[in-house]
């Protein structure tokens, strides 16, 4: 049993105007108990539509298919009030948009007090004195002053600090994290990350790390997904991602990164991905791929393994390796 | 080159409401802060997630009120403008919000959202829309989404409608507060070349916030790095970046997070305990109770503004005694 958590074949269609458009396209992930998966790629690719499908928090008429196990339960099919009952408190996410997470109405401190009490059996002075050890933890300054501030009043750095707070109050089995440190500096990011590996080391949770930041994948990962269009374009152990990766596309992004000390132009990708609505027939990525062949532009490429530990998705990589192998 | 853009002297606090509403302390989130921004060139600002840059943009852009000092457009002090002066003059500034979330109407579809500023100055309704679908293009949002609402798009595009809002005014200074850190690296590359772009071939200059320092490095001619209100480190980003001398900017640096697997730089910077608050700064040097490098000397006077090279200075009792370099204040 060392998967918490499993996707197999997770598709999640929107409904629109123009019928069900599918955001995210048939994705299989396993995440490692007490591990970090990091998923890295494209604006727009499905990645934070993965995450929300897992807690089922999706707009209303969108569809969830597939099969979603956790602890190797299926937890697709069970009622409302049960994935109700998981989400903040077995399985805790921290939103993208988490700066607009609290209502800007009530303090900051009394709102992360109320999830408490309503997943753990405590009192609501333990809650009180449980929210101002979390603001020390993430290190939000003088604590017992900031639960009484509203939202406003906090940076943008320090509402995020709040946010990841709230998620790690109930020592949630599986952390879903969409970019929560995008909006700290990077000796606060270096702080959150610390607390998240001890956290991880103390009661073995494992995260699920969304980033745009090939750093952070490095310092966290432990296996890294990239997205592209709906689908994971590559697979594997971080160190293969990051140092050999195969799918053109993560090779791209990669070279995408300003390094330090970086001079000259940057490297982009030509053109656009494709919409959602008009998904090509073969590889997503081939109109962007200087090397596409012909069956790239016909047939789908599936995620298969290329070298021990790593799965692309790719035509081309696999032809490069019979060619090796011939 | 001549400075477009002048701060001089720039302070904020905010009250702190207690108990029934009584004013009990407040928050020093801007002090005495100064800059200059030279045409067409881009003013990095880096700092502590708190210190007070986003405090400083919209003071500059006049959502706030500031407490003390000017803000010089063109050698114009522009806090005290009103009436069609100052709409002139905000025409030519726009902010890219650090939170796409709210900063783009809901209600709005995609491509209204974008031309709504052309409307509210005027310019007819099929002409801004066609300039606002030529800057979601420059910004990589296809023409399809222009028609979507800001509830359907990923973070990553909401924030580049945010950006095509700022730029479809054509300003002279675009304040860009974390406006890239939602993007995908390609994507990201895309947005930075086109604010390049338009830095030559429209004049354009930038103040840049955010915390990747790497891309602050790339995108700077200047860069101002600030801690807890105050400006600690100015200077040419070369400088700051081969040579950094205050003890906070050299921690940061620190910690920026290398590209290695296997390779922390988690536990990299020397500043331990707790960031201090901002109700209650330390007197002296306000990094002085996280300070690897503390003196007696820093909790007293104020530290002096040194000069380390031309153009760049660290304010740091450290360098005060360094034989030829000078001291400024
Ligand atoms: N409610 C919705 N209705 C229709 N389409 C949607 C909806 N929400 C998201 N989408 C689309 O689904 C796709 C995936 O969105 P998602 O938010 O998962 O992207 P992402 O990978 O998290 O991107 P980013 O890095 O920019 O946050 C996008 O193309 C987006 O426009
Ligand atoms: N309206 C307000 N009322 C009270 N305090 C405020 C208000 N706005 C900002 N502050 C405080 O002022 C300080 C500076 O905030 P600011 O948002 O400028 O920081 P920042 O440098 O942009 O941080 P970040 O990198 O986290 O975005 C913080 O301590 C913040 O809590
Ligand atoms: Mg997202
Ligand atoms: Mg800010």
């Amino acid at each position: 049993m060392s998967n918490v958590l499993e996707l197999i074949d997770l598709v999640t269609q929107f409904s629109t105007k123009k019928g069900m458009v599918p955001a995210v396209r048939g994705v299989n992930l396993s995440v490692k108990r007490g591990k970090t998966l990091v998923i890295l790629g494209e604006s727009g690719s499905g990645k934070s539509v993965t995450l929300r499908s897992i807690l089922r928090i999706t707009p209303p008429g969108a569809k969830i298919l597939g099969s979603i196990l956790f602890n190797e339960e299926e937890i697709l099919t069970k009622s409302n009030n049960e994935i109700q009952a998981l989400r903040g408190n077995r399985i805790a996410m921290i939103f993208q948009d988490s700066l607009s997470a609290f209502d800007p109405l009530y303090k900051v401190g009394k709102q992360i007090e109320e999830t408490i009490i309503s997943h753990q059996k405590v009192t609501r002075k333990q809650a009180k004195e449980l929210v101002i050890d979390l603001f020390r933890k993430v290190g939000i300054p003088s604590p017992e002053e900031r639960v009484k501030v509203y939202p406003h009043e906090m940076s943008g750095g320090m509402r995020q600090r709040a946010v990841i707070s709230m998620a790690l109050a109930c020592k949630p089995e599986v952390l879903l994290a969409d970019e929560p440190t995008t909006a700290l500096d990077v000796t606060i990011q270096a702080q959150i990350l610390k607390l998240f590996k001890q956290i991880q080391t103390e009661f073995g949770m494992s995260i699920v790390l969304v980033t745009h930041d090939i750093g952070v994948a490095a310092e966290m990962a432990d296996d890294i997904a990239v997205m592209y269009a709906g689908k994971i374009v590559e697979y594997g152990e971080a160190k293969q991602i990051l140092f050999s990766p195969e799918h053109p596309y993560t090779k791209g992004l990669i070279a995408a990164t300003p390094k330090k000390g970086q001079k000259g132009e940057l490297i982009t990708i030509p053109g656009q991905p494709p919409l959602i609505t008009n998904m090509p027939k073969g590889c997503a990525f081939a109109d962007r791929c200087s090397d596409a062949i012909s069956s790239c532009h016909s047939e789908n490429p599936e995620l298969k393994e290329v070298k021990p530990k790593q799965h692309a998705a790719c035509f081309l990589v696999r032809q490069k390796k019979e060619m090796i192998t011939i | 080159m001549e400075n477009i853009l002048e701060g001089v002297n720039i302070s904020k606090s905010f009250p702190i409401k207690g108990f029934l509403g009584k004013t009990k302390g407040t928050v020093s989130a801007v002090h005495d802060v100064s800059f200059s921004l030279k045409e067409q060139a881009t003013l990095g600002i880096v700092g502590e997630s708190g210190c007070g840059k986003s405090t400083l943009a919209r003071l500059i852009m006049r959502l706030i009120q500031t407490d003390e000092g000017k803000v010089n457009y063109r050698g114009e002090n522009i806090l005290n403008l009103t009436g069609s002066k100052l709409q002139d003059v905000r025409k030519k500034i726009q902010m890219v919000f650090q939170n796409p979330y709210s900063s783009i109407n809901p209600k709005l579809s995609i491509i209204d959202n974008v031309a709504f500023s052309l409307w509210e100055n005027g310019v007819p309704k099929e002409e801004a829309r066609k300039k606002a679908l030529y800057y979601l293009d420059a910004v990589g949002l296809p023409k399809s989404y222009a028609l979507r609402f800001p509830s359907s798009l990923s973070g990553g595009q909401r924030q580049r409608v945010a950006i095509a809002r700022a730029l479809v005014l054509e300003p002279e200074i675009v304040i860009a507060d974390e406006a890239v850190s939602a993007l995908d690296k390609s994507v990201q590359a895309q947005v930075l070349k086109l604010f390049q772009e338009l830095k030559k071939e429209f004049s354009l200059s930038l103040i840049f916030i955010s915390h990747d320092l790497n891309v602050v490095e790339y995108m700077s001619d200047e860069v101002m790095v600030m801690y807890l209100g105050k400006v600690v480190e100015k200077g040419p980003a070369v400088q700051i970046y081969s040579n950094p001398h205050h003890p906070y900017t050299q921690a940061l640096f620190n910690s920026i997070p290398s590209m290695e697997v296997g390779e922390s730089t988690l536990n990299n910077s020397p500043i331990n305990g707790e960031l201090p608050s901002p109700m209650n700064p330390p007197s002296g040097c306000r990094f002085r109770t996280r300070c690897p490098l503390v003196t007696e000397k820093c909790a007293g006077d104020l530290p002096p503004n040194v000069e380390i090279s031309p153009g760049h200075t660290a304010a740091c009792v450290l360098y005060e005694r360094v034989g030829n370099e000078k001291v400024l204040s």
